[in-house]
């Protein structure tokens, strides 16, 4: 069983609906009990830095996650990526779950802002969630803040006339930039190995 | 870099998939989530689910569509026609778009952009303008599916709606549209130059090289088309392959 964190911040349903199709079960849920007994936890996020802290604090699930991404596979998706590190700057210095070492500020490019469509990812290391993924495969992006991860977390990035990390990991902690649940078949299989590592 | 973007657009009316021809002549063409499945299949970046519903009490339709699709097609999914409260917005959501694109309301009440982007995130306001050229040499937005001339410049309005939080521009050339000729260049470059957004390039294509040609030329991020693709003249698949022959990103 997959929990997939409820603290009011993000859509937690299309991330649902690609493990439904994978066959992967999942829970929706806010109960720390569930949280402690999944076999995999997912934290998606959409919006802004400081709100979804906040709503994390505020559910009381902070230190629960804290505890448990350390223990069993664990997957933030797009903000629930940069959340997982140090510090982000959005509106205002705020901190992160401290979960990986690196901080979060905004994309410096000389393109458009947010980096919204489909990037390609290239490989840094070795992971788990990239068997049977081609390097070159794309992926759907869209975010205006990006992560600066310290040495040694960085598995896949992509170019944007800067490099954005796509695919953090640390033991069991992992993070992508992009939404897997939204990136067709590529992003289907990255989910797939998630839930492969759940088992 | 990103890849260029081909969207396919589904119009839909009372749950079923029509296709309008110069935006009157309605013919049925089928079920809605089977044909999002198929261009899926095909490789379509994203897919736009345009509802031209007459009526109110029918929109609901719209929202179990949305439901339907998400659970089999995992790929950004936008959602417009009568959208025009910040409610209609957190239902289409909620039900699985990743955006919501107004056009009327917005024009009615351009604060409806900056609520939607305030509450939602501008990466799901898409705004959608249907463009005609005047004798001017101007472009001036239609409302109403293209019925009535507001008189608004559409450039103007364009740059007016990113900066009230637009994420993205969907651009529809009505002289352009069901002609086949190709996509309407000219408005399409005036509107890149003012929009710090994304754009889509909507109306005009009627072959392959109608898609590098709007590539090449223009500085859009996208290209939506509707018949082309529901009448199987070409598929997502045969666009990407040309694209991809002419050195273009696609995924």
């Amino acid at each position: 069983m997959i929990a997939i964190i409820d603290y009011g911040a993000g859509n937690l349903f299309s991330v649902q609906n690609a493990l439904n199709y994978l066959g992967l079960s999942s829970v929706i849920t806010k109960d720390p009990t569930e949280i402690r007994q999944a076999n995999g936890l997912i934290l998606p996020g959409v919006g802004a830095f400081p709100d979804a802290m906040r709503m994390l604090d505020s559910s009381g699930l902070t230190g629960i996650v804290r505890e448990e991404a350390v223990k069993k596979p664990f997957l933030g998706i797009c903000l629930g990526m940069q959340m997982l590190f140090e510090e982000s700057t959005e509106f205002g210095l705020t901190k992160g779950l401290g979960l990986l070492p690196g901080r979060v500020d905004w994309i410096r490019c000389p393109y458009k802002i947010p980096h919204m469509g489909w990037n390609s990812l290239q490989f840094a290391k070795k992971s788990p969630l990239l068997e049977g993924v081609e390097e070159g495969a794309y992926v759907y992006f869209v975010h205006s803040f990006q992560a600066y991860p310290g040495d040694g977390v960085l598995s896949a990035w992509c170019d944007y006339g800067t490099q954005i990390p796509a695919l953090v990991e640390q033991g069991t902690v992992f993070g992508a930039q992009f939404h897997p649940e939204k990136s067709g078949d590529v992003g289907l299989m990255i989910l797939k190995n998630f839930g492969r590592l759940t088992k | 870099m990103l890849a260029k973007r081909i969207i396919p657009c589904l119009d839909v009316r009372d749950g079923k998939v029509v296709k309008g021809i110069n935006f009157v002549g309605i013919r049925e063409v089928g079920d809605p989530v089977e044909c999002a499945e198929m261009y899926n299949a095909q490789g379509a970046d994203e897919i736009v689910f345009l509802d031209i519903t007459a009526t109110s009490d029918h929109r609901e339709t719209m929202v179990d569509v949305v439901r339907e699709t998400a659970k089999k097609v995992f790929v950004p999914l936008t959602v417009g026609g009568g959208i025009s409260s910040v409610e209609d917005f957190a239902k289409l959501l909620r039900a699985g778009a990743d955006k919501v694109s107004v056009n009327s309301a917005a024009l009615k009440n351009p604060q409806l952009i900056s609520d939607a982007a305030d509450r939602f995130g501008s990466q799901c306001v898409v705004v959608a303008i249907d463009a005609r050229k005047m004798e001017d040499g101007s472009w001036h937005a239609y409302s109403a599916g293209g019925r009535i001339d507001t008189g608004v410049d559409a450039v103007e309005w364009a740059k007016r709606a990113c900066e009230l939080g637009a994420g993205e521009i969907l651009l529809t050339s009505m002289d352009a549209d069901g002609t086949r000729d190709g996509f309407d260049l000219d408005l399409l470059n005036a509107v890149i130059a003012v929009a710090p957004v994304p754009v889509i390039a909507s109306g005009g294509c009627g072959k392959l090289e109608h898609f590098s040609e709007v590539f090449e030329k223009t500085g859009a991020d996208a290209a939506l088309a509707a018949s082309l693709f529901h009448y199987r003249e070409l598929t997502v698949g045969d666009v990407k392959a040309h694209l991809k022959e002419k050195n273009i990103p696609v995924r």
